[in-house]
């Protein structure tokens, strides 16, 4: 899909904060609002723009600060489906979080976020290890978050600079 | 026996500047809290990583020493890289090419090599706020050329040409401009050749916004026809490159100017201290990225706070360039120094007033937009609410 200098600009801004309210971002772009929101409305109905989320330092929030987890897996590839289909098939677990396809030493990266290690320990060798074209995994839990999706946690964002200046 | 009365020790010429307004109001905002700043003439993003991390290299591998007066070879032929690069300007990095302490020392050499007691160099208003007293402290006469906002700020030669007299030395211009964020087109700066080249004149050119230019090729006045030879091109990397406090700009003239001003730069300076040279460096091989990205930052934020400007009432050109917007606020019936001081104590919004960029600035006040977006709505919420007050 070919997007306009507009649309691009609609989803440059509402990437960075997509609680950008719509009559600042058709000033921004200078459009009407109108004309904003149409365009808006467009690239979701088009699924450029997929969701709204917010990002969660989950630490922050006692008892629910969960575990992470990078799982590797390896795969057969079945003809036809190459991995497409093992892919499916694991990402609709609700626990996985993301599912990439690699290049490397193994096929399949998935992401997987539970309350405790226990909880990922248990999906791994119930869920995932279990399925037919599966051949090993191997579990990396994430320690500490410090940069997500370009996102710095506990960046301290104050303004340094002198209030008036040349 | 002791003289009855103390002399005073401070130089006629010094005691007769005046202090920058723009630091009365830094002393009255910084004495208040929750002050939104309007009043800030510099980038709100850090210098970019890549450009600190090489800094910091050059300090653990033991780069500590002076370098050469006209700073590093290797940054200048960079430098000479770039200005052709990006303005299709040709200078030999060996004897064209200065590096300084920022551009304003750029601007201070150029004007103490090239003015001679009574010299006359003309300014054209709003301007800067250093441009006018290094004027005076290199011995010359400045004389003021008003733009106004009827004309975007855009400066009519026919102004220019009826201030030029047989002492006029040079001619300061700065595009995109402090404070207006006027772009001089091509047009304009074709015209102020011709009259640059009719009288014999030499054009400072403080090109330190450029890379802040928002709309169509930026033109550089060394790049207009018959102007390279006539032109001290001043820049730096401060605004464009968010490195305010590395205090590293450049100059580039023709040979014979530009080693004049290395003959007061190496008495008065020596060099541009040596690790943000370094840092310069990887901003001139790494640095496009970033500089589009802020760029187009900022031109978002001008849109909607320019647009905004003008919905609360107060009238406000489209700027083409820098990160300020320069409305008017004659409609509200007070001076710029009257408004920008009651803004600031009743709603805690600071700007600067317009008077302080000379006299054709009064009834206008300069509103940096390199804030966040959140400060910024709040800001113009704020400002409204004042209006509607008065």
């Amino acid at each position: 899909m070919k997007l306009s200098e507009k649309e691009l600009e609609i989803i440059e801004i509402l990437e960075k904060d997509a609680r950008t309210p719509i009559d600042v971002l058709a000033k921004m772009i200078d459009l009407p609002v109108e004309e904003t929101e149409a365009l808006v409305r467009k690239l979701e109905e088009a699924k450029v723009i997929v969701q709204y989320t917010a990002l969660i330092d989950w630490r922050k929030a006692d008892g629910r600060e969960g575990v992470t987890a990078m799982i590797d897996v390896k795969v057969t590839p079945k003809r036809g489906v190459g991995f497409d289909e093992v892919a499916e098939r694991i990402y609709r677990f609700p626990e996985v979080k993301s599912v990439y396809l690699m290049s490397g030493a193994y096929d399949l990266s998935v992401v997987i976020e539970g309350r405790s290690m226990a909880e990922i320990a248990q999906f791994v060798s119930e869920k995932l290890s279990t399925l037919d074209s599966v051949i090993s995994t191997t579990t990396h839990f994430i320690l500490k978050k410090y940069k997500h999706d370009g996102i710095v946690f506990d960046q301290g964002d104050q303004d340094r600079r002198i209030v008036v200046s040349p | 026996m002791k003289p009855q009365t103390r002399k005073t020790y401070v130089s006629k010429t010094v005691a007769g500047l005046k202090p920058s307004g723009i630091r009365r109001f830094f002393d009255l905002a910084s004495s208040m809290d929750g002050v939104i700043s309007l009043g800030v003439g510099e980038p709100d993003f850090v210098t970019s990583w890549s450009i600190r991390e090489a800094s910091i290299l050059s300090l653990e591998q033991g780069y500590t020493s002076y370098t050469a007066n006209a700073g590093l070879l290797e940054l200048r032929q960079e430098i000479a890289a770039y200005l052709r690069r990006k303005f299709h300007v040709d200078y030999c990095p060996e004897t064209e090419i200065l590096v300084t302490v920022g551009a304003s020392q750029a601007i201070d050499l150029a004007l103490r090599a090239i003015i001679n007691p009574g010299d006359e160099v003309i300014i054209v208003e709003p301007s800067f706020v250093a441009y006018e007293p290094l004027v005076v402290l290199a011995g010359g006469k400045p004389v003021a050329v008003c733009t106004s906002g009827e004309d975007k700020f855009q400066l009519n030669p026919v102004h220019l040409e009826r201030a030029i007299t047989e002492r006029t030395k040079a001619v300061i211009i700065c595009s995109p401009n402090n404070p207006t964020g006027t772009v001089q087109s091509r047009t304009e700066l074709e015209a102020i050749a011709r009259l640059a080249e009719a009288h014999d004149l030499l054009v400072i050119a403080d090109e330190i916004y450029a890379e802040l230019t928002y709309e169509g090729e930026y033109t550089s006045m060394a790049a207009v026809s018959g102007m390279r030879e006539r032109t001290i091109l001043i820049s730096g990397f401060s605004k464009g490159f968010a490195m305010t406090g590395w205090r590293l700009g450049f100059a580039a003239a023709p040979d014979e100017i530009l080693q004049a001003m290395l003959k007061i730069h190496q008495y008065a300076m020596m060099c541009a201290p040596t690790m943000a040279q370094y840092g310069a460096l990887e901003a001139l091989r790494s640095g496009e990225r970033d500089v589009a990205e802020m760029r187009n930052s900022y031109r978002r934020r001008r849109n909607y706070f320019v647009a905004s400007l003008n919905e609360i009432g107060l009238p406000c050109h489209l700027p083409g360039g820098a990160f300020y917007a320069f409305p008017s606020i004659k409609p509200t019936g007070l001076t710029s120094e009257q408004f920008a001081e009651r803004l600031l104590i009743e709603e805690k919004v600071a700007v600067v007033p317009g008077n302080v960029f000379g006299q054709s600035g009064e009834g206008y006040i300069r509103c940096s937009y390199a804030s966040s977006l959140e400060q910024l709505q709040e800001a113009i919420k704020r400002m409204k609410r004042f209006l509607a007050r008065l």
